[in-house]
């Protein structure tokens, strides 16, 4: 019954990627001086989850790390160490070398041994820098040890026996049973009735407790293989408890923090003990029967945890005074022993709880990662790989053709003689455009996806640069498109590394300034037109007009002193420039800002620089909100048909021939509104024949990009369509003034103009007319 | 450049070691053969979707089944045959490297296999196809076929379908 754990490894790969940045998020956001309880607790979490699941899947590596990083939460969680700063750091460097063996264990990278060690040590290095103020305080007394007969004699309370078999490599055991036995202090007492031996594989774990067993079962699941697992009750008359997670409660008892390896042996306690009726395998015990409805509510609202979540199916069968409460697994090796099930909601009163698997091998398989039980409480959310989304999204832009041929070819039929294909198509129409709304949505990302990762970079490079700087987000909700999610996260980097390292000045220059000594980076995003917008913006010291013109002299560059702002602000995006007098590790060797920029154009976006001296400097970033499709208006020059997306879009009108200036005897200016604005004719641009040439005949679109307007001379307005984006760089070459193509109803090709450069054209085409 | 692409289509040959099939198309008066292999599907000639400041050779694009497709009309680029559309306008869909294209010729004649023997090296020769792209000459009986590399035709700079960048 080999199961092949490889088949999981995906999960556990992306599962411990999902930790270990929620861990980086949480260090990130936590203040040492007064850590948020809560915090600490999801740190712990984090931690605790990895290591979970790696030893389970035998990354001996992962899980060592993670215990001794673990161990250190647990007591900071536990409020008997407070956390520092240095714990911070070495948390996040213990996060990095996590990553790197992730990588590793995916074959990506090779595992840093070294880095990996080393940071064990520091972790217990700050372990035990813990128990020495530990020691010295009024520590609670060791508790007594405790003979077994005697734990079974004590008086009154509760708790249960557990038999299993705990998984990984034998070699690994008592590391695990230790940590294990720490883990189940936070229920109550404690003892090792037989801890696993070579030749003796089960234990036997006695823990004496007023606690449910499934918080038991919550820890065990991570170590131990779940088939041998059987908890039995010890003993009556258990507190209904409220139902808590996993970890969120427990009762920190009486126990003092241990190092792992003492954890053996009998803790004592209790004040309470039932003379429990300690059957060789099968105990019974007796709740009463709120403990079992707690038990079961407790089910319901159970978070899932990890992916090892494997919830106990409580099943009932009224006639037989007896809960079954049998492990459920997908698989089905295991048959339900026990009676015809029932559902349960009133439970007879006294009734017996038992645990019992049905079968036990002898040295079984790892735990298997099983679907969560139904109705679970699930986050509702699945894991979907981005080709079939892709492929769906790829399929719904083909219907969307379809449909508009469709509704082309039943625009000649007679409405009153078709009406019901007319309704059904209009029907259609609607449900099409949502279908694809919700489709496209899928692909939808909250951009916080991205800049969750700076507030490290930021963290890590000043210190490095020895600036002081806080890092505001501004909007972090606004969402994109996966892509482009992807594919913006590596110029973002560099654009805020610049701001870092250029931008911002070093604290005495700030202070020298009249500033405060920290500096901000300010990042935000919001939509605008159809685009999403980033900006980078940081309070430093603004680029340096001078310096900038005189490097491009020495590199030859043709600049001028009368050059616009603008224009010299795009000079430090040329390949090789760079202002900074020496190369730093961080920047400075003038590879960067082009990359940044050729990245952001691959991607339709656009990138503008706004500085001023003193005051700071702004880097923004116009991105497409999606590379699939846009709403577009199409328009007919001569025999051919245009789409100009509907965000550039300000308003159309037929000029007037007053509208019209003339500059140097050029009709090339048309004043709407009071304002003048340069035209371009489109036919002019393309070159088509058999266009309208008279102005009062022609339409105006005035259009909008990148700040500026122009006039867009056309022919006729056709209509509005939303339409799919074809690449017409996949079988042909980027063409000047066309961003993509897409299939109009009547399946003929349309070109979808690039507007912002029509836009620019203006500008640079109007001087040569003139 | 001549030597270099016969080198490669011999040592094609001779590891293959049997028969190449060829699609044969006419030009004007002349016969040409490209590998079949290069050859997605035979079409008609539909409308197509002029770019503007193309070269004239290049139609236009085509939507074919939502992908879109440049049409090259090889008569204008090599100035044999009548540039004329009919319904009887044939346009062979090459599939090169992943890139589709389509280009216009006057007639797809039939597939023939050819073995490495019967194409010889083309002389140095003034033809309107340079001679960098022609394999060499393919003897079947009284006809001789021009058999063209039309992959590397295909994505050379002068046929102006290919970024710079992409080369």
């Amino acid at each position: 019954m080999a199961i092949d754990m490889s088949q999981f490894y995906q999960v556990f790969f992306e599962e411990a990627a999902e930790h270990l940045a929620s861990m980086e998020a949480l260090l990130l956001a936590i203040d040492p001086g007064a850590p948020d309880p809560e915090e600490v607790n999801a740190l712990f979490r984090a931690a605790h989850s990895i290591k979970g699941s790696s030893g389970t899947f035998g990354f001996q590596d992962m899980m060592e790390v993670t215990h001794i990083l673990e161990t250190m939460l647990d007591r900071v969680r536990k409020g008997e160490a407070p956390l520092t700063d240095d714990m911070v750091d070495a948390s996040l460097v213990a996060g990095d070398v996590l990553k790197n063996l992730l990588a590793a264990h995916k074959g990506e990278e090779s595992a840093d041994r070294e880095a990996a060690e080393a940071i064990c040590h520091r972790l217990e290095a700050l372990c035990r820098a813990l128990d020495a103020p530990a020691a010295s305080a009024p520590a609670p007394v060791p508790p007594p040890a405790m003979a077994s007969a005697e734990l079974a004699d004590a008086p009154a309370g509760t708790g249960f026996d557990l038999h299993f078999v705990l998984a990984g490599p034998s070699d690994g055991w008592r590391a695990s049973l230790a940590n294990l036995v720490t883990e189940l202090q936070g229920f109550g007492l404690v003892e090792v009735v037989a801890a696993a031996r070579e030749e003796h594989p089960e234990c036997h774990l006695r823990i004496l407790s007023d606690i449910a067993e499934e918080p038991i079962h919550g820890v065990l699941d991570f170590v131990v293989d779940g088939a041998s697992l059987r908890i039995e009750p010890l003993a009556r008359k258990a507190d209904v408890e409220e139902a808590y997670g996993l970890f969120d409660d427990v009762a920190v008892a009486t126990d003092a923090w241990r190092s792992s390896d003492d954890a053996y042996g009998f803790f004592d306690p209790l004040p309470a003990i039932a003379p429990a009726a300690v059957a060789a395998d099968e105990a019974y015990g007796f709740f009463d029967e709120s403990e079992v409805a707690s038990l079961l509510a407790r089910q319901q609202a159970a978070e899932p945890y990890g992916f090892f979540t494997e919830l106990p199916a409580v099943e009932a069968a009224p006639a037989v005074p007896a809960v079954v409460v049998q492990e459920e697994t997908a698989y089905g090796f295991f048959e339900p022993i026990v009676a015809p099930p029932a559902e349960v909601p009133q439970v007879a009163a006294p009734v017996v709880a038992h645990v019992e698997p049905a079968v036990q091998p002898v040295a079984p398989p790892p735990r298997k990662p099983a679907p969560k039980a139904a109705g679970a409480g699930d986050s509702g959310s699945i894991r979907v790989s981005v080709e079939k989304v892709d492929q769906m999204i790829n399929l719904v832009g083909e219907l969307v053709i379809t449909q508009a041929m469709l509704t082309q070819a039943a625009s000649n039929v007679d409405p009153v003689l078709f009406e019901r294909l007319i309704n059904g198509l209009a029907q259609l129409e609607r449900n099409t455009r949502d279908l694809q709304e919700s489709v496209m949505s899928i692909r939808m990302m909250p951009i916080s996806v991205v800049f969750s990762r700076f507030p490290r970079v930021v963290r890590d490079l000043s210190q490095k640069l020895g600036k002081h700087v806080e890092l505001k987000t501004i909007g972090e909700t606004t969402e994109m498109d996966k892509s482009l999610v992807e594919r913006i996260t590596d110029p973002l980097t560099h654009l805020v590394r610049n701001s870092l390292d250029h931008g911002l000045e070093t604290p005495e220059k700030r202070r020298a300034a009249g500033k405060s000594e920290t500096g901000t980076i300010t990042l935000s995003a919001y939509h605008q037109s159809g685009n999403i917008v980033i900006e980078v913006g940081d309070d430093g010291a603004g680029l340096n007009r001078a310096r900038i013109l005189s490097k491009a002299r020495e590199r030859g560059m043709a600049v001028s002193d009368t050059m616009s702002d603008q224009d010299v602000w795009q000079l430090i995006m040329e390949p090789g420039f760079s202002t900074a007098d020496q190369v730093t590790e961080v920047s400075g060797r003038g590879v960067g800002m082009d990359v940044v920029k050729k990245n952001i154009s691959a991607m339709g976006g656009r990138i503008e620089l706004d500085s001023m001296s003193g005051v700071g400097t702004r880097i923004t970033v116009r991105l497409p909100l999606t590379l699939a499709i846009l709403d577009g208006m199409s328009v007919g020059v001569g025999p051919e048909t245009y789409i100009i997306p509907l965000g550039y879009v300000m308003e159309s009108m037929q000029p007037e021939r007053g509208m019209m200036k003339s500059v140097s005897g050029v009709e090339r200016l048309i004043q709407v509104r009071g304002e003048y604005l340069p035209v371009v004719c489109l036919h002019e641009v393309f070159r088509i024949q058999g266009a309208i040439t008279d102005w009062s005949r022609g339409i105006m679109v005035v259009l909008e990009a990148d700040g500026q307007s122009a006039a867009l001379f056309i022919d006729q307005l056709i209509g509005q369509h939303q339409v799919v984006i074809k690449s017409l760089e996949a079988n042909y070459r980027r063409v000047p003034g066309v961003a993509g193509a897409t299939i109009m109803g009547d399946g003929r090709v349309a070109l979808i103009l690039d507007v912002p450069m029509l836009v620019g054209m203006a500008r640079r085409v109007m001087p040569a007319a003139a | 450049m001549l030597q270099s692409a016969q080198a490669a289509t011999g040592q094609e040959s001779e590891e293959s070691g049997f028969a190449q099939e060829l699609l044969t198309f006419t030009l004007g008066a002349e016969e040409y053969a490209i590998d079949i292999l290069k050859v997605q599907e035979i079409r008609g000639y539909d409308a197509v979707t002029t770019i503007a400041n193309a070269p004239s050779f290049i139609k236009g694009v085509i939507n074919l089944r939502g992908t879109i497709v440049p049409i090259v009309d090889l008569r204008i680029k090599f100035a044999v045959g009548a540039a004329e559309y009919t319904p009887f306008t044939v346009v062979i869909i090459l599939n090169i490297g992943g890139r589709v294209v389509g280009m216009v010729v006057d007639a797809v004649s039939d597939v023939i296999s050819l073995k490495p023997e019967q194409i010889r090296p083309a002389p140095d020769f003034a033809s309107s196809v340079d001679t960098a792209y022609i394999m060499g000459l393919g003897a079947l009986g009284e006809r001789m076929l021009i058999v063209v590399d039309i992959e590397r035709l295909m994505l050379s700079s002068e046929m102006a379908l290919v970024d710079e960048a992409a080369q």
